[in-house]
C-alpha cells in the first residue's frame, strides 16, 4: 500500500457559495424605497437578517447617494453585504464591496413575496446521496452541498464534483473533486481510476502534479489527516 | 419520419463540414433523401464542398427572414438529385440566427426530406446550440487528440442538457465518428488510440475515417469524397458509417486507401 503526503499545505482555500437575497432599485428611489416598505409589511422580515446585495444596475448614484440609501436600508433593516453592477470608484469608504455574481443562478423575489414562512432547512431528515448514472462530461459542474455524491460513470477532464459529504467514482476521475465543501473533514474521495486534475477535502487541495505517479490509473482513496491530503490506492 | 442529425464536435479544423458532405452524399447514394445544412452563418463553407458556391441564390437567414421560400433557398445537387444544400449566410452572422426561425426551417425540411443534416460550426456559441437544438440524433466527429476528445466530451454534455428532447427527458441519439486516424501513427503510440477515444467518451462508434489526402483532393474540388473517389478509404468508411446510421449491422473496420480497377488499369486518376 502506498501512501503520499502532500507536504506545504499552510495555505488553505476554502471557497463557499451562499444564498443572498437581491436587491435592484430602480429610479425613482423614492418610490423605489417605498415599494420596499410595502414589501418588508407583506413578506414580514423576509429582507430582515438574511444578507442582501444591492444591484445598482438600472440607477446611476454617487458614492453618497449610495451611502444614503444604504441607511435608508439599515434604519428598514435591511443589511446590505455588497454591491453589484457599480463602478469599482463608487465603492470603497467603509461601503459594502463588489460581488459579482454568475449568471442565471438568481431566483426572482416575486417568488417569496407572498407572506408564506421562507423554507426552514428540515434538520431531522438525513443527508440524501446525489446518485448519477451517466458520465459527467467536460464543462459539467455539479454542486451538491448536502451530501455524497456518487458517479457510476467517468468524470471527464475539465468536469468538475463539489460535495458536502464523500465522492465515490466508479469510472475514471480526469476532472477535479471537492469533498467536504461544508467543512466536513471526515469527507473522502474515491474512485476507481485516478487520472484527476485537482483533488480537495474541506478546502486542502492536490494538484495532478503533486499526486504521486504511482498512483496515477489506480483506483484510490482520498482522505484528510489533520491538515493533510493523503492519497493511498485501494488495490 | 424524417431524422434531424446534427454534426458538431466543439473544436474546429476537425472535419464536422467534410462528415456533413460525405455522409450526405453517402446516405442519398442508398436512396434516401437528404438535406445538408449549413449552420456556420458567416463563415459559410458547405458551399464550397459540395461545389455550389456559385449557385447560392438566397440562404438560410433569407428563409428565417421570410425574404426568400424555403424551395428557393435549396441547391438540389447536380450529381445526385436526392441531395440537396441549404446554405448558410456569408455576410450575417450568428446573431442573425433566432430558434423560433430555426425551428421553423427544420420543421419544413422535416416534411420535405428522410434526412436534415445539420453542419454545426465549431464553439459552444449560439451557433452551435442551435443547430445541435432540435436534433434527434448527433454525431460527434472527433480526431484522436487530446483537445478534440475534451472538446467532443464538452459537447455530449451541451447535447444532454440543451436540446429540445434532453428537455423533455427524451434521448439524443449520439453516435462517434473519428476522423483522420493514422494507423501508422496510432501503430507508434503517437495519437489516441480508438479505445482511448471510447473509453474516454463512452459513446458507441459510428465509423473511423483514416487520414488521406483524398479528404482534401475532394475538398478541393468541390465534392463529398464518397462521391469524388468511392474506392478511397475515407468514403468507403463514410459509406459503411451511412449504413449503420439507417440502423445496419456492419463490422467496424479502418478502410485504407485502395485504387479501383480502373485505377489499376490505367494507374492513378490525375485529380
Amino acid at each position: 500500500m502506498t501512501s503520499d503526503v502532500h507536504p506545504g499545505q499552510a495555505t488553505r482555500f476554502v471557497c463557499r457559495s451562499y444564498m443572498a437575497v437581491v436587491l435592484a432599485p430602480k429610479p425613482p428611489i423614492i418610490e423605489w424605497v417605498a415599494e420596499i416598505d410595502q414589501k418588508i409589511k407583506g413578506a414580514g422580515c423576509f429582507f430582515i437578517g438574511p444578507p442582501v446585495v444591492l444591484d445598482l444596475s438600472a440607477v446611476k448614484l454617487s458614492k453618497s447617494a449610495i451611502a444614503h440609501l444604504l441607511a435608508e436600508l439599515e434604519q428598514r433593516g435591511v443589511r446590505i453585504m455588497g454591491l453589484e453592477n457599480v463602478e469599482a470608484a463608487s465603492t470603497g469608504d467603509g461601503l459594502p464591496p463588489l460581488v459579482r455574481s454568475s449568471k442565471g443562478a438568481s431566483m426572482s423575489i416575486d417568488a417569496v413575496e407572498a407572506p408564506v414562512a421562507a423554507p426552514v432547512p428540515d434538520s431531522t431528515r438525513k443527508p440524501a446521496t446525489l446518485l448519477l448514472d451517466k458520465p459527467i462530461r467536460s464543462g459539467q459542474s455539479i454542486f451538491f452541498p448536502d451530501g455524497d455524491v456518487t458517479v457510476l460513470g467517468s468524470v471527464g477532464s475539465g468536469a468538475e464534483l463539489i460535495a458536502g459529504g464523500s465522492i465515490h467514482i466508479y469510472g475514471a476521475l480526469r476532472g477535479r473533486a471537492m469533498a467536504g465543501s461544508n467543512g466536513n473533514t471526515r469527507a473522502r474521495i474515491f474512485c476507481s481510476r485516478i487520472e484527476a486534475e485537482l483533488l480537495a477535502i474541506d478546502g486542502y487541495y492536490m494538484t495532478a502534479e503533486s499526486m504521486d505517479k504511482g498512483l496515477r490509473d489506480r483506483a484510490v482513496q482520498a482522505w484528510l489527516e489533520g491538515n493533510e491530503l493523503k492519497i493511498t490506492a485501494l488495490d | 419520419m424524417a431524422k434531424v442529425v446534427v454534426v458538431t464536435s466543439g473544436k474546429g479544423g476537425v472535419g464536422k463540414t467534410t462528415s456533413t458532405a460525405a455522409l450526405g452524399a453517402a446516405l442519398a447514394q442508398i436512396g434516401q433523401n437528404v438535406v445538408i445544412v449549413d449552420f456556420d452563418v458567416g463563415l459559410r463553407n458547405l458551399d464550397l464542398v459540395m461545389g455550389a458556391e456559385r449557385r447560392v441564390v438566397y440562404d438560410f437567414i433569407n428563409v428565417t427572414q421570410g425574404v426568400a421560400k424555403l424551395p428557393q433557398a435549396l441547391i438540389r445537387d447536380k450529381r445526385l438529385d436526392r441531395l440537396a444544400l441549404l446554405p448558410a449566410s456569408q455576410t450575417r452572422d450568428k446573431d442573425a440566427l433566432t430558434e423560433e426561425g430555426v425551428l421553423g426551417v427544420i420543421t419544413a425540411l422535416r416534411k420535405m426530406f428522410d434526412w436534415v443534416i445539420c453542419d454545426s460550426p465549431a464553439g459552444i456559441e449560439r451557433g452551435a446550440t442551435l443547430a445541435m437544438r432540435f436534433a434527434d440524433e448527433a454525431i460527434i466527429v472527433t480526431n484522436p487528440e487530446v483537445s478534440s476528445v475534451r472538446d467532443s466530451d464538452r459537447i455530449i454534455g451541451l447535447l444532454d442538457a440543451k436540446t429540445v428532447r434532453a428537455e423533455r427527458g427524451e434521448r439524443v441519439g449520439k453516435h462517434l465518428l473519428i476522423t483522420r486516424y493514422d494507423q501508422p501513427r496510432a501503430a507508434r503510440g503517437e495519437m489516441l488510440s480508438i479505445d482511448d477515444v471510447l473509453e474516454i467518451l463512452s459513446t458507441p462508434l459510428l465509423g473511423i475515417v483514416p487520414e488521406s489526402e483524398e479528404v482534401l483532393r475532394a475538398s478541393n474540388l468541390g465534392s463529398p469524397v464518397t462521391l469524388n473517389n468511392p474506392g478511397s478509404g475515407p468514403a468507403r468508411a463514410y459509406c459503411d458509417a451511412a449504413r449503420r446510421l439507417m440502423g445496419e449491422d456492419i463490422e467496424m473496420t479502418i478502410p485504407a486507401d485502395r485504387q479501383g480497377f480502373l485505377g489499376k488499369l490505367f494507374g492513378r486518376r490525375a485529380a
